[in-house]
């Protein structure tokens, strides 16, 4: 009986094969790991040094300059992404609830689905020239408002997506006890589902804006840069990522 | 009896009609907001189209496939820039998704339950760098590292076989395709693999506690178990990486060389559509440049609209088998 | 609590009240005179309060956007002929002055070690010298100790008026490269193992990081990032080093007022101490702007950086342009912009 329970070889290759695959995902974690941490680590080890009040209070400088900072780009960013925001939630949560609420009767919903999927992974760049067709040119200038815009087109499909699948998980019985009290739908939908649903919803939308936040690509021609510190939306204004990219 | 016709008093009937009213403009405004994706999405279509026209009607469909780019000249053929984005792509995805497996599985299976919140965390972490950091830590730091002790190693190793070494010929400047490729798999590397460690947590653990019962190694529960039933995630999860990879602009442009060759080797600079269009589009005059790069943006939706589609597809047909409904 | 409240609402106050009363004027073109132009807004601001955000995206980006009319002044260092000038009402000016200058990344090679001629130069850009320690550079350099390596060259990616004027130059000195390559602001680059960068920024970094390359950079991005850049024999057989006398050398013999459109290379000037490779760079408006209050203070930046910027431009080792020149630009270019 023991003998049996002994391994035997039919037993030794598939404990080869458990040990190889465990030891080889574990590597690949370290590798993982180590990417990670030599990423952050430069970062850090190369941005703290340059970290003083001036990097908050003084504009990007002419090259050849010594000091300045980089408040024209924070301010510049914080605000297209907060117009960015403005402009994305309602849209994208009340895109979300229709898609969830009114979704499963309707083809036009699962065409909808599938665009806004389309849209999820489309090229950051592409939308910047479309944005650019279509906003700088026939304004004749580039502003933060175009920056908007564009970055609105990325986050939308995100918050939509997130809004529906987090609005799908409320459970069906919360919506029937609602309807059955004689709420109407769209009472229904705001004030039941979708504020069961909030910190989901919260999560996707800070998802996006955190998104959209690092995207660099559809701002090059539409907010170009701006070397002085401005708050006026209609005008180029500084962004993080585009003084990153123009800095080596 | 009489009572049930009581309780419709006008007041009643006034107030459910108001509450008719409310829900048909609840339903309308809210399908607007939703259709305008579609507009949006249908909107960028059709003028990347329009604006392409030029070159369709002067190349024709050959665009897609003549090597060539000529500004003074005016010749431009599509093939350089699509070839890199699929090959920087495909080498990215080659290289993310084992590893994003790996991690997936070992976060899940085997790491123990005290570093399971941390190291997750960690991989999120680099999931919410920009894309424009991975570029310059490519360029600035990667790439020397590349050039010093990576690219001779597998020029002395690989390059040496016959028939795959062609891949491993040429200068050792550290930028190229294989390095663009190696960054990309950096950058889908998180995604890809939080997505995964998602979907394997919803595993029911009543499913792999049977295996378990009957004498499966965990490997095999991981296989056999826990990623059949969460096929539909992982497709996704890759595809999502994929489409990234396809359309990311700073992170390549910074390292694929910019240089409009065609060449068998992967360490020899190229360009992929999307650092095509960061370079140049800023400069374009109207005319045939500019057309061109419309269609290379056009080519590049349409290669991400393919995958996608081929993703949907597998999934639809992966339910299908299972009997649900899609 | 109260002091950072009253920082932040005087932060806000002066922002509010400085974008009220400042124009704010949007250029765009040529990376290669973009740090004087930078330091020259700085002091214009400084000074006036009145803000030149100028963006450097490449030369052909310039053109084309004050072709689209997104920027108030367009800059280039690839002038536009006098008939293009005419067929969209603008005006061409020259600025400033600099030189461009090949730099390369060997291991053990200091600044102005290294003597090329403008053939060896348009050789390796060709590829058809492969190497650096190839007969033709080496005889060059007798002494020096050149690795068995293979070159790389690295180009811009962008279209730019830095290679127009480097490539106008290689076209001048050898007949290969004017047949097969040709010159302008976006060439098919023959070398087998070349890299792109885009703006001079862009080449810059790729050389520091890249061995045993080989570029070509406005003078001010090879000083800013300590490049070692190459000694050119010019025209009049004489090796000499890039710096602000050579360049004003090379351009002191060029009468800008009998010039159409003011549109003229200045490489492989005549002169004994001229370098080789200098080029103008030149401003774009239109005669008749769509914003006639913004292209008025345009006009009064360059006026101050004519009068006033001279020390700036020549610590940075550009050559301001001659008092004669900027006179004539005065009366006879700025005279075309309608600005009532």
């Amino acid at each position: 009986m023991s003998a049996v329970l002994k391994d035997p070889s039919i037993y030794a290759a598939r404990k080869r094969a458990n040990l190889i695959g465990l030891v080889l995902s574990m590597s690949a974690m370290a590798i993982g790991l180590v990417f990670l941490l030599w990423i952050l680590t430069i970062l850090l080890f190369k941005g703290f040094s340059a970290l003083s009040f001036s990097l908050l209070t003084q504009s990007t400088p002419a090259p050849g300059s010594e000091g300045g900072g980089l408040a024209n780009a924070i301010v510049g960013s914080l605000m297209i992404v907060m117009s960015c925001s403005f402009l994305s939630t309602p849209i994208g949560v009340l895109a979300g609830v229709y898609l969830s609420e009114y979704g499963d009767r309707s083809k036009m919903a699962s065409i909808t689905r599938f665009v806004n999927d389309i849209m999820l992974s489309a090229p950051s760049i592409v939308i910047g020239l479309f944005v650019y067709a279509l906003v700088v040119v026939p304004s004749k200038h580039f502003s933060g408002w175009a920056g908007t815009v564009a970055l609105s087109l990325i986050a939308i499909p995100v918050v939509v997506r997130t809004t529906e699948n987090m609005l799908k998980l409320v459970p069906v019985s919360l919506r029937e006890a609602a309807f059955a009290l004689g709420a109407p739908k769209w009472k229904v939908s705001t004030s039941v589902v979708l504020k069961a649903a909030k910190s989901g919803v919260m999560t996707g939308l800070l998802l996006a804006l955190a998104r959209v936040s690092g995207e660099t690509a559809p701002l090059l021609f539409t907010a170009l840069n701006n070397q002085f510190f401005t708050m006026d939306m209609n005008k180029p204004m500084a962004n993080l990522p585009v003084v990153i990219f123009h800095s080596p | 009896m009489n009572d049930a016709d009581n309780l419709m008093t006008p007041h009643r009937q006034s107030v459910l009609r108001w509450q008719r009213w409310q829900d048909f403009f609840f339903e309308k405004t809210t399908m607007a907001f939703a259709l305008s994706t579609l507009v949006a999405l249908t909107g960028i279509i059709v003028s990347l189209f329009l604006s392409s026209w030029p070159v369709l009607t002067t190349f024709g469909f050959e665009f897609f496939y003549t090597i060539e780019w000529d500004i003074i000249n005016s010749k431009f053929g599509g093939l350089i820039a699509i070839f890199g984005t699929v090959a920087t792509a495909s080498i990215a995805i080659l290289i993310a998704l084992p590893l994003s497996f790996g991690i997936a599985v070992f976060l899940t299976e085997t790491c123990p339950m005290p570093l399971r919140r941390p190291l997750g965390t960690a991989i999120e972490l680099l999931a919410a760098v920009p894309s424009i950091i991975y570029g310059m830590f490519g360029l600035f730091v990667f790439a020397p590292l590349f050039a010093e002790y990576v690219q001779p190693a597998l020029a002395a190793t690989l390059g040496q076989v016959p028939g795959v070494g062609i891949l491993f010929t040429g200068a050792f400047n550290g930028i190229g395709i294989l390095a663009a490729g190696l960054i990309l798999a950096m950058m889908i590397l998180p995604f890809i693999a939080s997505v995964m460690r998602d979907v394997f947590e919803i595993v029911p653990p009543i499913l792999k506690e049977s295996a378990y019962g009957i004498g499966c190694t965990t490997w095999e529960v991981v296989t056999k178990i826990v990623l059949p039933y969460t096929k539909t995630g992982v497709v996704g999860g890759v595809m999502l990486g994929l489409g990234r990879a396809l359309g990311e602009t700073m992170a390549v442009t910074f390292v694929i060389g910019n240089a409009h060759k065609l060449s068998p080797s992967l360490f020899s600079p190229g360009n992929s559509i999307a650092s095509t269009l960061a370079n140049e589009f800023g400069e374009a005059e109207p005319g045939l440049h500019y057309a061109s790069l419309f269609s290379l943006g056009l080519a590049l939706f349409l290669i991400t609209l393919v995958v996608l589609s081929l993703a949907k597809w597998m999934l639809i047909r992966a339910e299908a088998k299972k009997g649900m409904k899609s | 609590m109260l002091k950072v409240k009253s920082f932040v609402a005087a932060l806000g106050l002066s922002a509010i009240a400085a974008t009220a009363m400042a124009a704010e004027l949007t250029g765009a073109g040529a990376t290669f005179p973009f740090p004087i132009y930078a330091k020259w807004a700085e002091a214009y601001k400084a000074k006036k309060g009145h803000s030149m955000n100028y963006q450097s995206i490449g030369s052909s980006g310039g053109i084309k956007q004050i072709k689209a009319k997104t920027v108030d002044v367009g800059a280039t260092d690839a002038p536009l002929s006098a008939d293009e000038l005419d067929k969209e009402g603008l005006i061409q000016f020259p600025a400033i002055i600099g030189g461009v200058v090949a730099v390369v990344n060997v291991d053990g090679i200091k600044p102005g070690q290294l003597k090329f001629t403008g053939d060896v130069l348009a050789d390796v850009f060709a590829g058809v010298i492969a190497k650096w320690n190839d007969k033709r550079i080496a005889d060059l350099n007798p002494g020096v100790a050149l690795p068995d390596a293979a070159i790389t060259v690295v180009h811009r990616a962008d279209g730019s008026g830095t290679t127009a004027v480097f490539t106008d130059y290689l076209a001048k000195v050898n007949a290969n490269w004017k047949s097969t390559v040709g010159a302008g602001a976006a060439v098919k680059w023959p070398a087998a193992s070349s890299v792109g960068g885009k703006g001079n920024e862009g080449v810059a970094a790729n050389v520091t990081r890249i061995k045993n390359s080989i570029g070509y950079v406005e003078y001010a991005y090879a000083k800013k990032n300590n490049m070692a850049h190459l000694n050119l024999r010019n025209q009049a057989g004489q090796f000499v080093e890039p710096d602000d006398e050579t360049f004003a050398a090379a351009s002191a013999s060029t009468d800008w007022s009998k010039i159409p459109g003011m549109s003229i290379y200045l490489t492989n000037a005549p002169g004994a101490k001229s370098w080789p490779i200098t080029g103008a760079s030149f401003i774009l408006m239109y005669k008749e702007p769509s914003n006639k209050a913004n292209s008025a203070e345009v006009l009064k930046f360059f006026d101050f950086a004519f009068k006033e910027g001279k020390k700036m431009a020549s610590d940075l080792e550009y050559v301001p342009m001659p008092d004669a020149t900027t006179n004539f630009i005065r009366s006879s270019v700025w005279n075309k912009v309608n600005v009532k």
